[in-house]
């Protein structure tokens, strides 16, 4: 594994942040991420953190960097390579007394953990009548763009959004991973939080105080009044700068970051179509059964009469993400797709 | 270790057990005649809840699976014998046992396996996912290995919080082969969590016999490869199945780590209620029916003057009379309501768009 590089992610800012929440810093995800681990862990004292290469290393992408020191290892756990164990001992913690943080090095190897994400955290306060609390969060990084092919590249909100019983969370700027992630974590119910590795070193403006944003409540990113782009994690960002490129050329897109997959706010999706009539969805992950498909059909059941165009979906191409970087250029939804994609439903 | 068995083939494995593995019922020094009879009146409990849910389930007033304890009563009761109220413990597919020797209500469970309001999980759990969380038990599951890592969990808030509580993860030997097995003793192994894993090898992975299921005839061998003390004790003996928790727990309670225990003994009934066990020769199974836990403990007992033949007919009859107050219970009581379908979800604010139909 290598270090990843984020070539283009400096480009981009926090949006709404750096204009609402005044005194702020400019910081990255993952300082936010790493600043709010460190900051609950300081306030509650049965947070703790489990998951391979969480302590001494500060995590491959340095994200838990520092929590080792301060916290000690009975609270940064250090573990062996056993996502069903670490998954699994999540719930267990959880259910017995502590707010654990498990953490998967890839969000590929949730798999190896899933009979205790999908078969037991899921399900256990709803079979159990509703008498445990379950307050876990299990984050894992997410997402291609790396060279880092098959095994190391995916998205798997559409899967666990359709299980009933998990929170879904994938937000992709400094402000939102505060809000979200503080969240996540006072929660009393599981949570998967999903960092997108391309979007680690995105800056942004952060507020220095304590703040919660709620989860199921979408961020209007841009006002627009011709199309609607619902767009999901780092490809809010790329949305974005087609919709400025747009803006210039007369065409107004109203970017809308979901922020939480489960639950999904369709109130704010369906009134911004109320004004636009136009849709198009934007999410990395492939899309054969994405949420994408997800997101349209909603929107065709509450709101058919008012769209006047059929709904595009830009999204991953349905193959395992290839090695070869031009190969893989080619799976991940771009600018050029998405400004397709929005002059499609624009009739142009 | 002890020599392969067969049990598949004959029934050699009868002689095996007699050979290496039976120990003469003897209670502790230290174990009062009344904890002696309390041990036999929970295990006498649990025969009769079971052996009432086959008839329950063919009538239709149970529904779905349901998996009986019966012939493992000396596990459950000899284990939870050595535990504080404030201890926990996971269970198995097979858990109205385990629910029942760590206190559990009969009408509640009763209810529960009938799909009623009243029960434990307000009829969303059933049988296969039995719970009763306020006395300890963390519930049943229909994934086999599946609670090994909850209660490394368990035992991590133990550990973190410095608590005294230990937390027994009863599996079968049908878990000792799926993944989770390994990676939960080793995990509990190298942070000296205070767990006892305690493998019901009841030598049946439904229709696999665990010599076809594993080259090692013994599970507690493995605690080796983990660093951490492994023992097989007699599985239709309760003193046997107590004193080894009683000894882990002392270990776990210290600071030392967790204890691998197999309970060896054999499931000479069905895997389930509708099991027709083709699999295997009747002839065998019905072998095994002399190290019946509750004939051997009753013989103790009486042998050992600690209860008159009356007494036991006695505790017989208040078991059947508390289990036929549970069915009487659970017959009466009223369906869960619709309304009650989204209730125990997590975060139910975001269920507001759902309707029941």
């Amino acid at each position: 594994m290598t270090a990843m590089q984020t070539p283009s992610s400096s480009q981009f800012d926090g949006g709404r942040a750096n204009t609402e929440m005044p005194p702020s810093r400019v910081v990255t995800v993952k300082q936010a991420i790493n600043e709010t681990l460190a900051e609950e862990m300081r306030r509650d004292p049965t947070i703790i953190i489990l998951g391979c290469d969480v302590g001494i290393r500060g995590n491959p992408f340095g994200v838990t960097k520092g929590l080792y020191e301060e916290f000690g290892a009975g609270r940064v756990l250090d573990t062996p390579i056993s996502e069903a164990a670490i998954v699994g001992s999540a719930l267990g913690a959880a259910a017995t007394g502590l707010r654990p943080i498990a953490e998967i090095l890839f969000s590929d190897w949730i798999t190896i953990g899933m009979d205790q994400l999908v078969n037991q955290i899921a399900k256990i306060r709803y079979m159990f009548g509703g008498k445990i609390n379950v307050p876990l969060v299990i984050r894992a990084p997410v997402g291609a763009g790396g060279g880092q092919a098959a095994q190391h590249s995916q998205s798997f909100e559409s899967w666990f959004s359709h299980v009933p019983g998990l929170q879904v969370v994938m937000p992709s700027t400094p402000y939102d991973v505060k809000g979200l992630l503080r969240t996540a974590i006072r929660s009393d119910d599981p949570v998967l939080f999903f960092e997108h590795k391309r979007g680690y070193e995105i800056k942004g403006a952060a507020p220095d105080r304590e703040y919660v944003i709620p989860f199921g409540k979408a961020d209007v990113v841009r006002a627009g009044g011709d199309v609607t782009v619902v767009a999901v994690s780092i490809m809010r960002h790329k949305a974005l700068a087609v919709a400025e490129e747009l803006g210039a050329a007369g065409i107004g897109c109203e970017v809308i970051d979901p922020l939480t997959i489960y639950p999904f706010d369709y109130d704010t999706v369906v009134a911004s179509i109320a004004k636009t009539h136009r849709l198009v969805v934007v999410h990395e992950s492939n899309r054969r059964s994405g949420i994408g498909g997800e997101i349209v059909s909603q929107v065709v059941e509450r709101a058919f009469d008012q769209l006047v165009a059929p709904p595009k979906i830009v999204a991953g191409l349905d193959v395992p993400m290839p090695y070869n970087r031009g190969l893989e250029a080619l799976v991940i939804p771009n600018e050029v797709r998405i400004k397709e994609a929005v002059l499609k439903v624009m009739g142009q | 270790m002890a020599r392969r068995i067969t049990q598949s083939e004959n029934c050699e494995a009868v002689e095996v057990f007699q050979r290496d593995i039976l120990q003469p019922l003897s209670a502790p020094a230290d174990m009062s005649a009344d904890e002696q009879r309390e041990i036999y009146r929970r295990m006498r409990l649990i025969r009769e809840f079971d052996s009432a849910v086959k008839g329950l389930w063919k009538q239709n007033f149970i529904y779905g699976l349901a998996h009986s304890y019966v012939c493992a009563e000396a596990i459950a009761v000899g284990a939870c014998a050595a535990l504080e109220p404030t201890d926990y413990i996971t269970s198995t597919h097979r858990g109205h046992g385990h629910t029942i020797a760590k206190g559990g209500d009969l009408r509640k469970m009763m209810a529960e396996l009938m799909g009623k309001a009243a029960g434990y999980c307000g009829g969303k759990g059933g049988s296969m996912h039995i719970a009763a969380v306020d006395m300890g038990m963390l519930g049943a599951t229909g994934i086999v290995g599946s609670a090994m890592p909850i209660a490394v969990g368990a035992g991590l808030t133990a550990k973190t919080l410095g608590r005294p509580f230990v937390t027994v993860c009863f599996h079968g030997d049908g878990a000792t082969n799926q993944g989770v097995w390994h990676e939960s003793i080793n995990l509990a192994a190298v942070w000296d969590l205070p767990v006892i894993f305690l493998c019901e090898n009841n030598q049946w992975a439904i229709s696999l016999p665990y010599d076809q299921a594993a080259k090692n005839p013994s599970v507690s061998d493995r605690a080796i490869g983990y660093g951490i003390p492994g023992v097989t004790v007699d599985g239709f003996n309760p003193f046997a199945v107590y004193g080894a928790v009683r000894t882990a727990v002392g270990r776990a309670r210290a600071g030392n780590g967790p204890t691998l225990i197999e309970a060896r003994f054999y499931r000479y009934i069905g895997h389930f209620v509708a099991d027709d066990e083709r699999y295997r020769d009747p002839t065998c199974s019905a072998l095994w029916e002399q190290f019946d836990p509750l004939v051997r403990m009753s013989k103790y007992l009486v042998e050992a003057d600690l209860v008159t033949p009356a007494w036991i007919d006695s505790a017989d009859e208040a078991a059947r009379a508390a289990v036929a107050d549970a069915i009487e219970f659970a017959k009466s009581e009223p369906e869960p309501a619709p309304e009650t379908l989204y209730d125990g979800l997590y975060s139910p604010e975001f269920m507001r768009e759902q309707r029941i139909p």
